[in-house]
């Protein structure tokens, strides 16, 4: 880290051609496309005086719908795991028929426009939907509730937690699995201790992924939610409310608490997933 | 342990292709056998097929005579170690060694300082004290060889098998390891198997020496007979170079096809006929001339000293053929009329005969 800060400093003896030049062109564009609406964020919402703030803080509805985001998004991400595992297992182990088409099945969540997931799904789960009629039957209600906004974030996070831990499993020498179970390890054994182990850390990297677009994601939510206030409200809605309602202060208010917390939990997770892999960094 | 695997024969995947071919193996307690071949001959799948890894078609293998199964049979009975160590990346040293204890049932495992105690022995047995806190990413090569040995090692098993342990160490670790490696199987009487495609290594560890050609042993000898008597061509060209003759036997004596090669007597049972003689470059002599008068030649062109031998090469109608000898002798001549093969093994249809 030091190192890199002196080489920018003092680049006259660096070895790559062009190194002052493309490091400054990069900082500048991150600095223009990051930083910059970032610091308008940071500021806009005192413009009406920190009292204004402080009760555009103090809006039960915000809170509200900030809990909803974020505890939903952290079930979403924490049922992705078990899933998202099991998938990058069988790509990365299975030879099964058709792995090449589920290979590019798992990234269509990506692709597609989330206003399609949201309207797929709220076919799909609504009273009267295909599935939903059917679990309506036995007095499960999976949309227009929280069940549903958890279920919208799943179906969006997903590629994170397989593309994340897609790589490190396939890295995994089958070697390892063979050597536990010379040395005596039972099944169960062999998968928690020479498996799953060494990819928690990519685990945990795919958790923090999911989680953040779950905190962001808008278009799939909206159409299962409901979008009660203080009931199945999401966060990222609530800014569009308040935008609708010419609120910018309390817009951007939400959003400053948002970017706030989003960063945090990302830092934490960061955290926690340096813990773990403090095995695989270079001496 | 003795280990003994009886006609063996596993086949490629979908296909009739034979990885192993009807192989079988005799190991008594306490040998150290090396398996060697090129790549392809199968020595890997036979080692694996006795560490139970993969499954086989047909045939067995027995340890003390009981027949293994599974790779359940053999856990914490057979030490295995891994071209690539497979160490698990994610473990300090010490808990890769303690895994074959770690995961015991409750009712077997010993007690955590018991393990503790152990894992210690074993990091000064490999010479790796002080290691234990370290991860396997932070280690030279050498030292994982050591520690994927004291991981095969920490169950107390009796037979240690290698798959081309020193494949990714460079010469003069391989060298120091490879002599160690000899002392530990002796100072813990153990019964190695070991794979290499490295016959010098082969010939300098091993007890007895197995060399495979596409999945079948082609002979099973000490290093000794192996060198005296190899059975067939093969095995002659694998172990060293060699350079063949075409020739024929005519009344007891073999006539090379190349012109200034002296006929030398063949041994009693070998019949008149087609035959090739194959001759390491050492063992080949130079017959000076009769006298000063004569003509000469055979001209030996030196390639520099390796080992105690002067290399030359010899240009022998229209091949050139290596050619060595001693250092002691080499100022004498190294020039004549004709080249003396008396000590070359003789070959029909590939195999030894004679």
């Amino acid at each position: 880290m030091t190192l890199s800060r002196l080489a920018f400093f003092r680049a006259g003896g660096s070895a790559l051609p062009g190194y002052r030049l493309s490091l400054t062109l990069t900082l500048a564009w991150t600095g223009f496309f990051i930083i910059l609406p970032l610091s308008t964020l940071l500021v806009y919402p005192w413009q009406g005086g920190p009292a204004a703030m402080l009760s555009a803080l103090h809006d039960s509805r915000m809170l509200a719908a900030l809990w909803t985001s974020f505890s939903c998004a952290g079930i979403a991400a924490a049922c992705n795991i078990p899933f998202g595992f099991l998938l990058a297992w069988a790509l990365a182990r299975g030879h099964l028929p058709g792995r090449r088409l589920a290979d590019a099945l798992i990234d269509l969540p990506l692709a597609l426009p989330t206003a399609v997931s949201g309207i797929t799904l709220a076919t799909l789960y609504g009273p009267h939907g295909w599935l939903g009629a059917v679990l309506a039957e036995f007095g499960i209600s999976v949309s227009y509730n929280k069940t549903g906004i958890v279920l919208a974030l799943m179906f969006v996070g997903l590629p994170f937690v397989v593309r994340a831990v897609e790589p490190v499993l396939r890295n995994l020498p089958q070697e390892l699995e063979e050597a536990a179970h010379l040395l005596g390890a039972r099944p169960w054994q062999v998968f928690m201790r020479v498996i799953a182990a060494p990819v928690l850390p990519a685990l945990i990297t795919g958790f923090g992924l999911a989680f953040a677009r779950g905190i962001g994601e808008y278009g799939s939510v909206i159409f299962i939610a409901g979008n009660q206030p203080f009931k199945s409200e999401i966060a990222p809605l609530l800014i569009v409310v308040r935008l609708q309602e010419f609120d910018y202060p309390g817009a951007t208010a939400i959003a400053l608490v948002l970017l706030c917390v989003s960063l945090l939990s990302l830092a934490l997770i960061g955290g926690v997933r340096r813990r773990f892999a403090l095995w695989s960094e270079p001496a | 342990m003795s280990i003994e695997v009886c006609n063996l024969v596993r086949l490629a995947p979908g296909t009739q292709q034979r990885l192993l071919d009807d192989v079988s193996l005799k190991v008594p307690d306490g040998a150290f056998v090396a398996l060697v071949g090129p790549s392809g001959a199968g020595k890997t799948t036979l080692l694996r097929a006795i560490a139970g890894l993969d499954g086989c078609n047909s045939g067995s293998v027995l340890l003390d005579d009981r027949p293994m199964t599974s790779v359940k049979d053999r856990a914490g009975r057979m030490g295995f170690v891994f071209q690539n160590y497979a160490l698990f990346p994610h473990m300090t040293v010490a808990r890769n060694i303690a895994f074959g204890l770690d995961v015991l049932p409750r009712g077997e495992r010993p007690a955590r300082s018991a393990i503790a105690k152990r894992v210690e022995e074993l990091l000064e047995l490999m010479q790796l004290q002080g290691m234990g806190g370290k991860h396997p990413a932070k280690l030279s090569g050498g030292q994982r060889q050591r520690v994927a040995l004291a991981r095969a090692l920490a169950t107390g098993p009796r037979v240690l098998l290698l798959d081309e342990p020193f494949g990714a160490l460079d010469p003069i670790v391989r060298r120091s390891i490879r002599t160690w490696l000899r002392e530990l199987h002796d100072t813990l009487g153990l019964t190695t198997i070991l794979v290499t495609h490295d016959q010098e290594e082969a010939l300098e560890i091993a007890d007895r020496i197995v060399v495979m050609q596409s999945g079948r042993i082609m002979q099973d000898a000490t290093p000794q007979d192996l060198d005296e008597q190899p059975a067939t061509e093969f095995v002659m060209e694998f172990l060293g170079e060699a350079v063949s003759f075409a020739g024929e036997v005519r009344h007891g004596r073999m006539i090379a096809d190349d012109a200034l090669v002296l006929p030398f007597a063949v041994p009693e049972g070998v019949t008149d006929g087609p035959i090739t003689a194959m001759i390491r470059p050492y063992e080949m002599t130079i017959k000076k001339p009769a006298s000063e008068q004569d003509v000469l030649s055979l001209y030996a062109a030196p390639r520099g000293t390796r080992n105690g031998y002067r290399h030359y090469t010899l240009q022998l109608g229209e091949r050139i053929i290596p050619f060595y000898r001693p250092v002691e002798a080499a100022d004498a001549q190294v020039q004549g009329v004709a080249l003396d093969i008396g000590r070359a093994r003789l070959f029909r249809q590939g195999l030894l005969c004679g």
